[in-house]
């Protein structure tokens, strides 16, 4: 019995790690209804930047989110306004094109970058550091990461509600026409949109690369996780994101409890699930 | 007589291959308020979204304060001071009633329209501030619209048919709460199907027929006969 509490408990923190790797996909969709073929890459890409801050300015991984998150940040800015921005009109073919494009480039320059070895940023003693809790062995780094997801996914709640940004952010995502006659530039709008996805993105690359070894093929992977997670929390509600982040990482541990071979299957059948009884996601926001 | 503070100087507008506005000339004074009549398809809405940036000219077709603004993108006609309460309200509908307004002052001019100004003109937005602003009723919902514009503190204002849709008593109430805004030396330009309506709070009149202008002048000179002559293109 306490082995499948611990499953479904492993689960639960592994869904942290899925909702980080969920809340940029989210949020980009949300406000400019973008899908990005090219997070997945872009997370992996934020964890090689990890790599070289750790490697060049000899830090820990976490210190390095202070460099990582703001060049993630930028990275994010440039590319709205400088590529995808071009690619948003009433069609919805060309930013899938262009963003799965921009995944193919990104594999290939991380790989010319990095080559094809796998990498890991070392965090030291507190990867294997643990909490006895009940009878259960928690890791501190699947408690840092969701503890991680919750802080960030309020966090984004909090940017979209209360603040001046979430405003805009969510006028444009509203109408953008009559947003622009407010006096908002919809491209910056968007820019920033994506910057703040990129700078989440970061923090998700480097838990990532943390928690596991990564090669510049397996952005694909994270990509489906993530849309998995969006996609079985309901579109456009963040928190739904953690709540789907959360049931895609339960489905896999109970999965891989049965047999280990089953851990992504099992998990990629509970998204089918969901999207045949619920397609709209469990947690759909409510239209007012 | 100083410069207009708006003019348009054969402003042509297109729609693709479609062509909306024919030269149309205008000249519009500080403080002086407009009415812009005319048949449904006679250009008034391509008109105030040319004026306002929503739709792209040659830059010198719209000249504000002697400056061309007509290449201008909206946000940027925003903040130079031409604010638009659109056709049908268009709200933000995940934001509410204050969170419209608020969206509204981003432009952040300076000028007598605050907050508190807009609750004291619509005191009932101020009692529904925290609701859904698709909550409101549509003649709530058009205060929230005409709140929202004036937020920015514009020099001039815009009104793309405010009465569509109302109920009569709430077109009146509406029309009563005008001379609040506008008498404040706000230069307007009011474009409307109901012409009793437009002419009784406007100095001067155009009318557009099938993307001219078809008749102006100011509203005592110019006689019903007139009117249904330029707004219907039959011989009078």
């Amino acid at each position: 019995m306490i082995e499948w509490v611990n499953a479904v408990v492993q689960g639960i923190l592994l869904g942290g790690l899925y909702a980080l790797f969920a809340a940029g996909l989210s949020l980009i969709f949300g406000v400019m209804r973008l899908v990005n073929i090219a997070h997945g890459d872009l997370i992996i890409l934020a964890a090689y930047l990890g790599l070289s801050t750790t490697v060049m300015l000899g830090v820990h991984p976490f210190a390095a989110l202070l460099v990582v998150m703001p060049a993630m940040a930028g990275i994010g800015y440039v590319l709205q306004r400088g590529l995808l921005n071009q690619t948003l009109g009433p069609d919805i073919l060309p930013p899938l094109l262009v963003t799965f494009g921009l995944s193919v480039i990104l594999q290939n320059a991380l790989l010319e970058g990095y080559t094809a070895d796998p990498q890991k940023l070392s965090a030291g003693s507190i990867e294997t550091a643990s909490l006895s809790v009940g009878g259960l062995s928690l890791g501190v780094l699947p408690l840092l990461t969701f503890g991680l997801a919750v802080a960030v996914i309020a966090g984004l709640q909090w940017i979209f509600y209360a603040t001046a940004l979430g405003r805009q952010f969510r006028a444009v995502s509203d109408n953008q026409d009559i947003a622009q006659l407010m006096g908002l530039n919809k491209a910056h709008v968007f820019g920033l949109a994506m910057a703040l996805a990129l700078a989440v993105t970061a923090i998700a690359g480097v838990m990532l690369g943390v928690r596991t070894s990564f090669d510049p093929s397996i952005g694909g992977g994270r990509l489906i996780f993530g849309f998995e997670a969006v996609i079985i929390g309901g579109l456009g509600n963040i928190w739904g994101t953690l709540a789907g982040g959360v049931i895609l990482g339960v489905a896999q541990t109970i999965g891989a409890k049965i047999d280990p071979g089953w851990q992504v299957l099992a998990g990629h059948v509970a998204f089918l699930v969901v999207l045949a009884v619920r397609p709209n996601g469990l947690f759909p926001r409510v239209e007012h | 007589m100083s410069e207009p503070v708006l003019q348009l100087v054969g402003l042509d507008a297109h729609y693709g291959d479609f062509q909306a506005l024919y030269g149309v000339d205008m000249e519009v004074n500080a403080g002086e308020v407009i009415a812009i009549i005319g048949a449904n398809g006679a250009g008034k809405t391509t008109l105030m979204r040319s004026i306002s940036g929503l739709l792209h000219n040659a830059g010198d077709q719209v000249r504000f304060k002697g400056q061309p603004i007509g290449a201008l993108r909206a946000d940027q006609v925003a903040y130079a001071g031409v604010a638009l309460v659109p056709e049908g309200r268009q709200l933000f509908a995940s934001l509410s009633v204050e969170e419209n307004l608020r969206l509204g002052s981003t432009v952040g001019r300076a000028g007598p329209w605050s907050l508190e100004a807009v609750y004291d003109l619509f005191p009932i937005l101020q009692e529904r501030r925290n609701q859904p602003s698709t909550s409101l009723s549509g003649g709530q919902q058009q205060m929230v619209a005409i709140g929202r514009a004036l937020m920015s503190n514009p020099e001039v204002i815009l009104f793309d048919e405010i009465s569509l849709g109302l109920a009569p008593v709430i077109i009146k109430s509406i029309y009563e709460a005008l001379p609040g805004i506008i008498g404040g030396g706000m230069t307007a330009m009011i474009v409307e199907q109901d012409i009793t309506k437009a002419l009784s709070v406007s100095s001067r009149v155009y009318c557009l027929q099938e993307g001219r202008v078809s008749l102006s002048g100011r509203v005592g000179d110019i006689t019903r006969d007139q009117i249904t002559a330029a707004y219907f293109g039959v011989a009078a």
